[in-house]
């Protein structure tokens, strides 16, 4: 039986709120997005997760109107958005580093896409009383941006992406402005109004912790593709790729062969240990496969567990204190690297030390196999 | 001993290097011809405004130039035109230099030296020659003479006033401002590229994921936020075409007549230094107050976080 693995949809469901199909966007050859396609719900939270230059931002932008495919269909709520400029689209933004326009006030900020629609006076006037009560920004109102904390201002942004009620809401790197405490503080603030609010969301993020507090499902992008798309839980502990399980989170990855294959397990060997997993793979015997081990599924103990599998011995070569929890970097027999998380659940624990003989094992379960 | 010391007076030192400047070469000879204004003639020399007679001070303050520029009409005209056509040019200057500015800022990186080289490249001929090759240009037979009369754009002219007589360009208010605009241009786009350019386009793009039409978000966005650099260059072109001497001289004709000439003639046709004096005072108090509206904009500005 095969692990649960989420692979990019190739075929579009008529069905969602957001097609996203086959999509392609080329610099002068260069594919910054990549045949992608993605469908998104109403309702969701979607996080478009990847480092710098992986094509994540030119696929939003791409959705706000900013580039146009050069191949591709994006289509919103039954409406093809081809052609239409950004001025046009049931959409808003919330931009990197918000781009609110430092010579208007708070007030006319946030008013600024209803005044463009021509609706009455006394409408725009409720309407923005009512965002900047959402926001928590009244006694604000008459202020310039830049008498605005970043806090502020990124929820002035954000009021002013949500005043005219958009189908959808696309958030670039929505808090990358913040600093690390009031970041963890705004993303359940941001989470709250945005579900408050029940707007669509796209964001886009290279933070993966941002990625998996805020949205419910996340994808992947490397290299204009998609790599995998899912919910945070699914894209962590079951990534479909090595390039997935090392980019989310933590991970040791180990090469090996597959010596058997069961019904309910299969072996892998590899150089410093042997591998039992508590399930069986599609693979034929002796292919080439990896195991993927998250440093918190491994414990550590001084004597050797008892069995013959999923067990290592190695050295303490290096120990980094969290507070929460302490890593260990180990040094197997083979000079492969093993990183083991422990966490610090009672005070002055000393599990081990700098060149300290230890051992290493884990359960049948804590293993991904990959075959890619 | 502190380090500060050194470090403050140095920055004294730099700030009041144009201040003494201003001092030496602006206030103590406004202050000056501010005095002769107020002095009575005596021969070909004048009076001393502060004497001593008789063992006590006198103060003799003449105020009859003055009030020779507020009832002779002339000299209030002449304010009333060389205030008319500064304005003209000036508004001419920024409906040519702003589309101008915007696409020069706009242009290729690469491309943009360039542009702003083309529009320094006038200042590399003497302003003089400049002008004057104008005359040729538009005394009959010349290039642009020709092709405004052969096309009948001085019909054009002649209802919006311009000219006088059809064929006629030379000596107009036409040739004037024409002159005066192209002498002045570069002055208004120096500063509107300065500030267009530093232009943050994700505004634009921010104004038109808002809705806003690329027109709407030109007027609500690009305009005002280049305000600054919009009263820059108007007071650039606005102030030195005030005083302007030269040009009305070599293209402007009778009916042009502007402060510059009068001061000229007041100081070396009828030798009235008081009477040029007072003149030249009115004129740069006209242009002072444009000046501390621009500054009083920049200051804004400033406010505004810019």
């Amino acid at each position: 039986m095969a692990p649960p693995v989420s692979a990019p949809a190739s075929t579009s469901n008529p069905e969602a709120f957001l097609q996203i199909q086959d999509v392609v966007k080329d610099f002068n050859g260069f594919k910054a997005v990549n045949q992608v396609s993605l469908d998104i719900a109403k309702g969701e939270i979607f996080a478009l997760l990847g480092s710098s230059g992986c094509g994540k931002s030119t696929l939003l932008r791409l959705l706000a109107g900013f580039e146009t495919p050069t191949s591709g269909r994006i289509v919103l709520d039954g409406l093809d958005l081809a052609g239409l400029p950004p001025y046009q689209r049931p959409m808003n933004m919330m931009f990197q580093s918000y781009a609110l326009f430092p010579h208007l006030t708070v007030w006319k900020n946030i008013a600024f896409g209803l005044e463009r629609e021509g609706l009455p006076k006394a409408h725009i006037a409720d309407r923005v009383e009512a965002l900047l009560k959402l926001v928590q920004l009244g006694a604000y109102a008459q202020r310039k941006p830049h008498q605005l904390s970043g806090g502020q201002q990124q929820r002035v942004a954000l009021a002013r992406s949500l005043a005219k009620q958009p189908q959808l809401l696309l958030l670039d790197e929505p808090l990358g402005a913040l600093d690390k405490k009031l970041r963890e503080e705004t993303q359940i603030e941001l989470v709250n109004i945005i579900e408050q609010v029940g707007v669509t969301c796209v964001m886009v993020t290279h933070d993966q912790e941002e990625a998996m507090t805020m949205a419910s499902r996340i994808a992947i992008m490397s290299e204009g593709r998609l790599l995998q798309v899912g919910a945070p839980g699914e894209v962590y502990e079951t990534p479909n790729s090595r390039f997935v399980a090392d980019f989310i989170g933590n991970v040791n990855l180990m090469d090996g062969t597959l010596d058997v294959d069961a019904d309910d397990h299969c072996i892998i060997g590899s150089v410093d240990c042997r591998h039992r997993v508590g399930h069986g793979i599609t693979g034929t015997q002796g292919m080439a496969v990896t195991v993927a081990l998250r440093p918190e599924k491994i414990s550590l103990t001084r004597e050797q567990p008892a069995g013959d599998f999923n067990q290592v011995p190695g050295t303490v070569q290096e120990l980094s204190y969290f507070g929460s929890h302490t890593v260990f970097h180990l040094k197997l027999a083979s000079g492969a690297a093993l990183k083991v998380s422990m966490a610090n659940t009672e005070r002055q624990r000393h599990d081990a030390t700098w060149g300290d003989r230890v051992w290493a094992s884990w359960s049948d379960s804590a293993h991904v196999v990959l075959t890619q | 001993m502190s380090r500060d010391v050194p470090a403050l007076s140095g920055r004294h030192l730099v700030i009041a290097v144009p201040f003494v400047f201003l001092l030496v070469f602006f206030l103590a000879p406004f202050f000056i011809v501010g005095k002769i204004s107020v002095s009575e003639m005596d021969g070909i020399a004048f009076k001393d405004v502060l004497s001593f007679q008789d063992g006590g001070v006198h103060l003799a303050f003449r105020f009859a130039n003055y009030l020779t520029l507020a009832q002779d009409a002339l000299y209030l005209n002449t304010y009333v035109t060389s205030l008319r056509y500064a304005l003209a040019t000036t508004l001419l200057c920024l409906l040519i230099g702003y589309p101008f500015a915007y696409f020069m800022a706009r242009a290729r990186r690469t491309l943009q030296p360039a542009l702003l080289m083309g529009v320094m490249l006038p200042f590399w001929t003497s302003f003089l020659l400049r002008v004057y090759a104008w005359r040729s240009l538009l005394t009959e037979g010349g290039w642009v003479a020709d092709a405004v009369v052969g096309s009948g754009l001085d019909q054009v002219l002649l209802a919006l006033g311009l000219i006088a007589t059809p064929g006629q360009l030379m000596h107009t208010p036409f040739s004037l401002v024409l002159g005066m605009t192209y002498t002045y241009l570069p002055f208004m786009i120096l500063p509107l590229y300065g500030n267009l350019s530093k232009l943050d386009g994700r505004l634009l793009e921010a104004a038109a994921d808002l809705g806003a039409t690329p027109w709407a978000a030109f007027w609500r966005v690009t305009v005002p936020l280049s305000k600054a650099g919009i009263v820059a260059g108007s007071m650039l072109v606005f102030i030195p075409c005030v005083g302007e001497y030269v040009i009305p001289e070599l293209l402007g004709g009778p009916e042009t007549l502007m402060i510059g000439r009068v001061l000229w003639d007041e100081f070396f046709s009828n030798n009235d230094w008081p009477m040029a004096s007072s003149v030249a005072v009115v004129m740069v108090l006209l242009v002072i107050v444009p000046l501390a509206l621009f500054n009083k904009a920049q200051a804004e500005a400033a406010e505004a976080g810019r």
